[in-house]
């Protein structure tokens, strides 16, 4: 089923903020095997110029992707979430996300398509902390694909 | 951000570090748990199959993330990547065994581009296929 085209535009009200800890981002960096001092000590984090240990660049998806959530599931845009799969990301940071970051994501559809018979959605998710700064904006685009037997 | 690369030192070429990682039934899990995405695609072989895939896959943003590694152990500092984005082209099938896959990742320098940045074009291929496509990282040098 086509998704709606009017929801190109639309923007969903920020998300309460997401706490950063320390323990996530060094579960985060263990899951992913990275052993890189920045993201679990603080004293090499701080030789590298920051305040404290950092996250890997791609652990904010977690928290960008829960966000897109209410977009996903917004049952006026008819996306049949069951078919979906994860065609692009990218990430634009204006600095590392960090321990201690309380996190806000303002999500936008930035396009809605159709490519035979795939349903085809792109997301903007803009992160700032809790001083209005911005931080990291992610861009998603997801890709419900047809049913076989169309 | 305090990258250990100095602009000055790369060209339009220079190969960054290859590297492999190994990927296991039980690195999905834990990257399910670390990561909040428990969709079953990644770690039951039952629903994978008949959802039409050949068996459990790697989260794509599991792949996204050992790719850049390449850069950030590269750079020193992750702070120094500015821009990442990828396509995902085809899954990282992992297998129920010992072994599990291999996610194979070459980076070079694509551009130099101003204000210290470079632009690194990286590629990640798994069991010969390309796993990653438009793999791209904008990166800032010392």
């Amino acid at each position: 089923m086509a998704l709606d085209q009017s929801f190109v535009g639309r923007t969903y009200p920020p998300t309460p903020p997401y706490e950063v800890g320390r323990e996530k981002i060094r579960e985060f960096a263990e899951a992913i095997g990275d052993a890189n001092p920045a993201y679990t000590d603080t004293e090499a984090a701080k030789a590298l110029g920051h305040p404290d240990v950092i996250a890997p660049p791609t652990f904010v998806f977690a928290i960008t992707f829960k966000a897109a959530g209410q977009v996903v599931e917004d049952p006026q845009l008819g996306l049949d979430y069951s078919r979906v799969v994860h065609g692009d990301q990218k990430f634009a940071y204006t600095r590392p996300v960090r321990a201690g970051d309380r996190l806000s994501v303002t999500s936008t559809i930035e396009a809605v398509k159709s490519l035979a018979g795939n349903d085809i959605l792109d997301i903007r998710g803009e992160v700032h902390d809790e001083t209005g700064e911005h931080v990291v904006t992610a861009w998603t685009k997801l890709v419900s694909r047809a049913p076989e037997e169309a | 951000m305090t990258a250990k690369i100095a602009y000055d030192e790369v060209e339009v070429g220079t190969e960054l570090p290859a590297r492999t990682f190994p990927v296991t039934r039980a690195t999905l899990v834990r990257y399910a748990g670390a990561s909040g995405d428990f969709n079953p695609i990644h770690w039951n072989e039952k629903f994978a199959v008949e959802v039409g895939l050949p068996d459990v896959i790697a989260h794509g943003m599991f792949t996204m993330a050992e790719a850049i590694r390449v850069v950030t152990d590269w750079a020193g500092d992750p702070a120094a990547v500015v821009e990442y984005g990828v396509r995902f082209t085809k899954p990282v099938v992992v297998p129920n065994d010992d072994t599990g896959a291999l996610i194979e990742v070459a980076a070079k320098v694509a551009a130099k581009l101003d204000d210290g940045l470079v632009r690194v074009d990286l590629t990640a291929t798994s069991a010969g296929q390309k796993v990653l496509g438009m793999s791209r990282a904008v990166v800032r040098l010392a």
